[in-house]
């Protein structure tokens, strides 16, 4: 019989990184030791285990990886708990890709950009980032403002140390909500810092983190000049199959899962306000 | 073509496709209680006007095996649940109901395709049946549905004391031919596509004295965002009791949910049917855009009047059968609803 | 009857003794009704309807417009004064937001009865004595009275309106009834006949959860069923056992409070008798404990949370610490 969308294949966990408090990376790969399969970034997958559930994630690695695929998630519900107790060699259940994925090879191509995200936000940023250094030919000039509650809770903060610190030609802002010790960066809300670091809007803006985050980052766009048209964002809604016929994701005449997650804010504007 | 038969061989009719495949007709179990089932010798097909249940749960059943798995220490198999169909055929579907598939098959059809689905559909062949006598509760009309000339793969009248038969599409030809019809008394004579055309003439003089003959829904895809916001929504709402009685008896609903249940002897993997009416529909660990019943009532009429054909090239999601107007519990329906709708347009 | 309904709301709309009224409006035919909270006179006099086909309980939506400000007037008929009283019970309502109105009923048909009888094409229905005459597209139907009303009414337990702050009409007597004639019936079939007869009935079941939702019985915040964390949670029965599983369980949770309203079976699409298996558990409960009507008067205590060692039914447990 031909391939069903809905029935997932098996994926080996053979790595797991304990990035905050509440975030693990986890890299997958299948049960012959290759990718499960090629994304866009901005795609996502439905990962599951038998009898606990199953749930929509970012795929966080560059589809220009091409030994593994890896996830971060943050510890939310039964499933997710369940994923940050398992160990190493644990076999999982995905499917996918879903989504449409970020415009890399036409809107955003050639363009500067500006990455933006809050908390676990970075997910969904974290691949496209890393397909865009990947191909840095491609791309302007980077600026990335990323933003948690705390130090611990800044996701991958090595890997933006180590490697996107010392990328050429691109920039990274990193701002928690309050003073601590051993901080010596930025202090204050990630929407606010848009507005002080003054993004030239020559730049195409992606948002990705919690609701408040976005609305008032969005609005210090606008501020600065930025038009709906030049701001993205990447969407949550509850899915069940990711491929637009359950209905739980659907905004309109939208399925969030097949013709997003990734919207920018003047698609957005014309779809009802119910996200 | 219309063949015609008397309507005393109608068992014999039956019987003869029975022996070409599977066979599915509307059975009266009580006066409250049609419903599809098998066929077999003795069964008296059902003349009621619908059946309880609409015709969706052939292709998209109420529960829907989808995989097995098991896990062993850290294992997980897989195990495909699904099987190729069987030919069968569907006899005495009513107009609206087989317009229903119309409609579920630019869902379930549309790209990626939905195999559970496509398998059942695919092997089907749709017998329709011409109704005769329309309740008030009926509206098929307001979205160009022709009871008296139902769509599907052949099509079936039964009038003047005979059965009237039609070939519609490649595979309804076939079936028909595949019949040993002369061995029934059939004759094919210009009589009898004026028989017919007489019957759908009588019926559609009928139509016109039910009170929802001049219902019309309005094209309101330019108006999206316009009758989202309409204050029309409160009224309508108010008093729903938020069940999913009107989603699972309508023909085109066709939200799910997939679940696991854990048999002991491993986890099987199932889809079931869904309802946007219910609260914890779009609920996400974060809490839920839909809050309160207002939003997930809007939601469904505003998915089948405006979402869907703006999707689909005007087509709604709606076929009148009906159905919801006789089983809402509060009578709320979306005859209701396309009424506010205009006034406030 | 209708007439002096409205006139009632409107006056006490006018005198401000309420703000709201609830009743019942219709829409596009004489029955299809919906209950309606009506905020003015205007309103009331335009909308306002009470008919054969009132049936619908309006006691479960005071618990949620008795939360609101100000009063709200309420008609009730005499079985939907028995759900108020155990919702008063449950401390559901907020008393003082509430003008109960006790107004008659003869009983209530559904328009699903005449359709299933064959009746279409309904375009007006008037009462004739015993009889309803339905004036349809093909031409005038008759139908006796009681074979168009719901089995509830048929065999009505009571026509006494046991709470209200007024009465429109009598109050009304308790009947002598034969309902529990239904559930003998199951009683005397062989275990076997009575679970094919159920396994038939609630395999028919689409989980819509009407029954539920319309229940004065069923007022959890979080139903077991919508609750993952329950053990219990399910939208659909993936096999047999567990579309009886899902009623079942409904039927013990309201066991003892359910006052027999039959609004489960009015409202369920599939024509499931659920109110049946509730009414087995009153009989049961009478048997064992004695006669007891739920919602018969405020403030009463369930036999099945008031049991003593010496009423106990099943005392062993009780008395010996363990089964034996």
């Amino acid at each position: 019989m031909q391939k069903e969308e809905l029935i997932p294949k098996v994926g080996v966990v053979t790595e797991i990184r304990q990035e905050t408090p509440d975030v693990k990376t986890f890299r997958v790969v299948g049960t012959d030791g290759r990718k499960l399969f090629e994304h866009i970034p901005g795609q996502c997958a439905m990962l599951s285990v038998p009898g606990i559930g199953e749930a929509m994630i970012s795929i966080t690695s560059s589809p220009t990886v091409e030994e593994y695929m890896e996830f971060s998630i943050k510890k939310v519900g039964v499933l997710t708990s369940w994923l940050h107790a398992m160990e190493t060699g644990q076999e999982i259940l995905v499917r996918g890709p879903y989504g449409n994925g970020f415009p890399v090879d036409t809107t955003f191509k050639g363009r500067d950009l500006l990455f933006i995200a809050g908390g676990i936000g970075l997910a969904p940023l974290h691949s496209v980032i890393n397909y865009v250094r990947a191909k840095r030919e491609n791309y302007g000039h980077i600026d990335i403002v990323y933003g948690s509650r705390s130090k611990e809770d800044l996701v991958d903060l090595e890997e933006i140390t180590n490697e996107w610190m010392q990328e050429k030609d691109m920039n990274v802002y990193l701002t928690i909500d309050r003073e601590e010790e051993g901080w010596d960066g930025h202090v204050g809300f990630v929407p606010n810092y848009v507005q002080e670091l003054n993004f030239p809007t020559t730049e195409t803006a992606v948002i990705c983190g919690p609701p408040v985050m976005i609305h008032f980052t969005l609005q210090g766009l606008k501020a600065l000049g930025f038009t709906d048209s030049q701001v993205f964002t990447t969407m949550e809604m509850r899915m069940k199959c990711g491929i637009g016929k359950c209905g739980r994701c659907n905004i309109g005449d939208k399925y969030v899962c097949k013709d997003g997650p990734v919207f920018s804010f003047d698609e957005l504007g014309e779809l009802p306000d119910e996200y | 073509m219309i063949t015609r038969i008397s309507s005393e061989k109608l068992p014999e009719l039956l019987q003869q496709i029975s022996e070409q495949e599977k066979l599915y007709i509307p059975v009266d179990k009580s006066d409250k209680l049609s419903v599809y089932e098998e066929y077999a010798p003795g069964k008296v097909m059902s003349l009621k006007l619908n059946t309880l249940r609409s015709a969706k749960d052939f292709f998209f059943p109420q529960v829907q095996p989808m995989a097995k798995f098991r896990m062993e220490g850290k294992k997980i198999e897989v195990m495909d649940q699904r099987t190729e169909t069987e030919d069968y055929c569907i006899f005495g579907v009513r107009a609206c109901d087989v317009r229903s598939f119309d409609v579920l098959d630019r869902v379930f059809l549309a790209d990626p395709v939905d195999t559970y689905y496509e398998d059942r559909r695919k092997h089907a062949t749709v017998v329709s049946f011409a109704c005769s006598e329309p309740s008030e509760t009926c509206f098929c009309h307001s979205f160009g549905i022709d009871a008296a000339k139902p769509d599907g793969d052949a099509r079936m009248w039964i009038a003047n004391g005979n059965v009237y038969l039609e070939g519609i599409t490649e595979k309804g030809e076939k079936l028909l031919q595949s019949l040993d019809l002369a061995a029934l008394g059939a004759a094919a004579d210009d009589a009898a596509v004026q028989e017919v055309e007489a019957e759908q003439q009588r019926v559609h003089e009928i139509q016109k004295r039910m009170p929802l003959y001049s219902l019309k829904p309005t094209d309101n895809r330019d108006k999206e965002l316009e009758i989202f916001n309409a204050p029309i929504w409160k009224e309508l709402s108010d008093k729903c009791l938020g069940c999913g009685s009107c989603t699972f008896v309508c023909p085109t609903c066709q939200c799910f949910d997939i679940e696991d249940f854990d048999s002991g002897h491993g986890v099987e993997r199932y889809r079931c049917w869904d309802s946007c009416m219910y609260k914890d529909f779009t609920m996400m660990a974060a809490g839920t855009p839909r809050k309160t019943q207002l939003e997930r009532f809007r939601q469904r009429f505003m998915h089948k009047l405006v979402y869907y054909p703006i999707r689909n090239d005007g087509i709604y999601s709606c076929v009148g059968c009906g159905r919801c107007l006789r089983r809402c519990p509060i009578h709320m329906n979306i005859v209701k609803v396309m009424k506010a709708m205009e006034e406030d347009a | 009857m209708q007439d002096e309904l409205i006139k009632r709301a409107c006056d006490l709309l006018a005198d401000g003794t309420v703000n709201r009224v609830l009743g019942w409006s219709a829409g596009d035919f004489f029955y299809d009704i919906t209950p309606t909270v009506f905020e003015s006179a205007e309103d009331v006099k335009k909308n306002f309807v009470y008919n054969d086909f009132c049936g619908a309980n309006l006691s479960k939506y005071l618990i949620a417009e008795s939360q609101k400000e100000g009063k709200i007037a309420v008609f009730l008929k005499p079985c939907d004064t028995y759900s108020f009283n155990q919702l008063m019970t449950e401390h559901r309502l907020v008393r003082d937001h509430i003008y109960a109105i006790g107004i008659e009923c003869d009983g209530k048909v559904s328009a699903e009865t005449l359709h299933d009888a064959g009746i279409h094409g309904i375009l007006n229905v008037q009462k004739d004595g015993d009889e309803l005459v339905c004036q349809t597209v093909y031409g005038e139907k008759r139908i006796a009275f009681d074979k168009a009303e719901d089995e509830r009414c048929r065999n009505c337990k009571s026509r006494k309106h046991v709470v209200y702050d007024e009465l429109l009409g009598p109050e009304g007597e308790v009947l002598d009834s034969h309902r529990f004639d239904e559930v003998e019936k199951l009683e005397a079939m062989t275990p076997e006949e009575r679970f094919s007869f159920w396994q038939g009935e609630l395999s028919r079941c689409i989980r819509c959860n009407a029954c539920r939702n319309v229940c004065p019985a069923c007022t959890c915040e979080l139903c077991v069923f919508d609750n993952p964390k329950s053990g219990v949670f399910s939208k659909a029965a993936s096999n047999d056992f567990e579309d009886a599983n899902f009623h079942i369980i409904r039927a013990f949770h309201v066991a003892g409070r359910c006052t027999d309203c039959g609004e489960c079976s009015r409202v369920c699409p599939e024509h499931i008798p659920l109110h049946l298996l509730n009414r087995k558990f009153i009989k049961d409960i009478d048997t064992l404990y004695g006669d007891y009507q739920a919602g018969e008067t405020e403030g009463q205590m369930s036999p099945l949370s008031a049991f003593t060692e010496q009423n106990d039914a099943e005392p062993s447990i009780v008395q010996k610490g363990g089964i034996h």
